[in-house]
């Protein structure tokens, strides 16, 4: 029994399709992650899962209630830790985790032992009579998630939700995720980091879903290694490449991308032979970011980010 | 605080300028605007209330405490119910100071015409506050609100018999304000607040129509509310 069962999902704001013909199953316990960019669909898909976007197909299963006249048995299983803040800034952490238990049924010495619960967890027990606008953001997000698992959810849902966090923060929150074990996680990101720690990955692009396996799994699908070569007349040198060394290359955003075996020999050789018509090369283990760029022939936005790719740098210095 | 500031400037402002110029048809004699403004005012008072309550769904839809609730196992009407309750409290609250004005303004306030007009207002609030909530729901900004409330909820307001009595004006106009169920509200409180008074013109409304109409425009928002949440759950 998958927890999570999505068949043939299709989702439009009116002319916009936002999701195409999307079909997945989560299964118990696991950390999965929606790895896309902006307008890829994920978040959609989040309001789905999260029910906040009603749907009347049949299409989603959660915990084996039908999104549309089960909608109101799910919830009670769901936690949701939203992108935006949810907690009452006038409120303190206390007062938020009471109104959130009352909203689900909690009451009294149970709900008084599952705040105090939650506050040891999530170490904010010492801030529990503080106004939550006066917290950091790395606490607040603490009380987010504190407050979306008070009523021990079966389901917990995510929504980039390592927005805005520093680095250790970010790595406590994934280390907390995966020790989730007996919840099923589901979260979405941009953050190809993030993708990396989940169990299970789902590439969203333009509201399709071009890939789904264990972040290995996807990876094996970019054969070998992966070299950058930056040129000043990317045209000209692609076409030599080509007929040098028989390797197809990709040019993206003014980069050629060539995937290859023995890659460290690659880069000797191709820096050998075009020593004038080239600036910098760089040579790394394919990332999920390799797997989008395959997948979907453009760059993953907004990211930027070389520095996820296990970067080996070549003998010429790099210049961007 | 500036939704009772506002309502007392215009009632001061506007009664003390266009008393002169005041004398209707249809108006008993010797009725002060200040005074014929009264009851008008207290409307509007509500309005801005329920207005200012029912904005912050706009935002708190978006970051704020109420996604949490939109996930939880609550039916949508019971938050909006819960919603709508918590801007009645308000604007009945701001509603309630205007009463203590009465006295001044020359308005013979009995234990029982008090008891009545607040009955109405908790009704009108309700009613205005569920009209709010029905346009925050739809809405995707703040500013889109803004425009709503000067476009339609003003000229509602206007039309209603608060700023001046239907009698005399053409007869477009009058159809409006006949239609126009906030005219049955204000109606409702003039009599209330004149209670056996018999010095309320004919002219509006009767009290019994006036409640019917007040009581039917509260429940009918009530749905169109909860119907606007369900449906516009979140605005993408």
């Amino acid at each position: 029994m998958f927890p999570i069962k999505v068949e043939n999902l299709s989702y439009a704001y009116g002319a916009r399709q936002a999701l195409v013909d999307v079909t997945f199953s989560i299964s118990q316990g696991e950390v999965f992650g929606f790895l896309g960019p902006n307008g890829s669909g994920k978040t959609t898909l989040f309001k789905i899962l999260s029910t906040l976007i009603p749907v009347d197909q049949a299409a989603v299963n959660i915990l084996g209630h039908e999104l549309g006249n089960g909608v109101q048995r799910v919830r009670q299983y769901l936690g949701v830790v939203f992108q935006r803040p949810s907690l009452d800034l006038k409120l303190t952490v206390t007062e938020n985790l009471r109104h959130q238990g009352h909203l689900y049924g909690l009451q009294g010495k149970p709900l008084k032992q599952r705040i105090q619960e939650a506050l040891d967890q999530f170490e904010l027990t010492d801030r529990a009579h503080e106004g939550v606008e006066t917290l950091s953001g790395g606490l607040q997000r603490r009380a987010e998630l504190a407050k979306a698992t008070l009523h021990h959810p079966k389901v917990l849902l995510l929504d980039e939700p390592s927005t805005g966090l520093d680095p250790g923060a970010r790595r406590s929150l994934r280390a907390y995720l995966n020790g989730l074990r007996n919840t099923t996680v589901v979260l979405t990101t941009h953050i190809l980091e993030d993708a990396e720690a989940c169990d299970r990955v789902a590439i969203l692009n333009a509201g399709e879903l071009v890939a789904i396996g264990t972040p290995d799994e996807l990876k094996d699908q970019v054969s070998g290694d992966i070299v950058i070569v930056d040129s000043p007349e990317p045209e000209q040198l692609a076409p030599k490449i080509n007929q040098r060394f028989g390797y197809a290359t990709a040019s993206i955003e003014g980069l050629l991308r060539i995937e290859c075996h023995n890659g460290h020999e690659f880069v000797r050789d191709v820096v050998a032979a075009f020593p004038t018509e080239i600036q910098s090369v760089r040579l790394g283990k394919p990332t999920l970011e390799d797997v989008f760029i395959k997948l979907t022939g453009r760059r993953f936005e907004e990211n930027g980010s070389s520095q996820d790719s296990v970067g080996l740098e070549s003998s010429r210095t790099e210049t961007h | 605080m500036s939704a009772i500031a506002q309502p007392l400037i215009f009632w001061l402002l506007l009664g003390s300028g266009l008393n002169a110029s005041f004398n209707p048809p249809g108006v008993p004699e010797g009725t002060s605007y200040i005074e014929y403004f009264y009851p008008g005012i207290i409307t509007l008072a509500l309005l801005f209330t329920a207005i200012f309550a029912t904005i912050s769904v706009v935002q708190d839809r978006r970051e704020g405490f109420l996604q949490g609730v939109l996930v939880a196992p609550v039916s949508r009407w019971v938050i909006v119910l819960g919603q709508a309750l918590g801007g009645t409290t308000l604007a009945l609250l701001q509603g309630a100071l205007f009463l203590f004005l009465a006295p001044i303004v020359g308005v013979p306030l009995s234990p029982f015409s008090l008891l009545s007009a607040l009955g109405v207002m908790l009704t009108l609030s309700f009613g205005l506050t569920n009209l709010g909530l029905m346009i925050a729901w739809r809405m995707d900004s703040t500013q889109g609100f803004h425009a709503i409330m000067n476009l339609i909820l003003i000229p509602v307001w206007l039309l209603s018999g608060a700023f001046f009595p239907v009698s005399g004006v053409p007869i477009l106009l009058e159809w409006v304000m006949k239609l126009n169920p906030l005219t049955y509200g204000v109606a409702a409180l003039r009599r209330c607040l004149y209670f056996n008074a018999s010095i309320v013109s004919e002219e509006i409304p009767q009290l019994t129509l006036s409640l019917l109409v007040t009581g039917a425009f509260c429940v009918i928002t009530y749905f169109g509310a909860a119907r606007t949440a369900y449906r516009r759950p979140n605005v993408a």
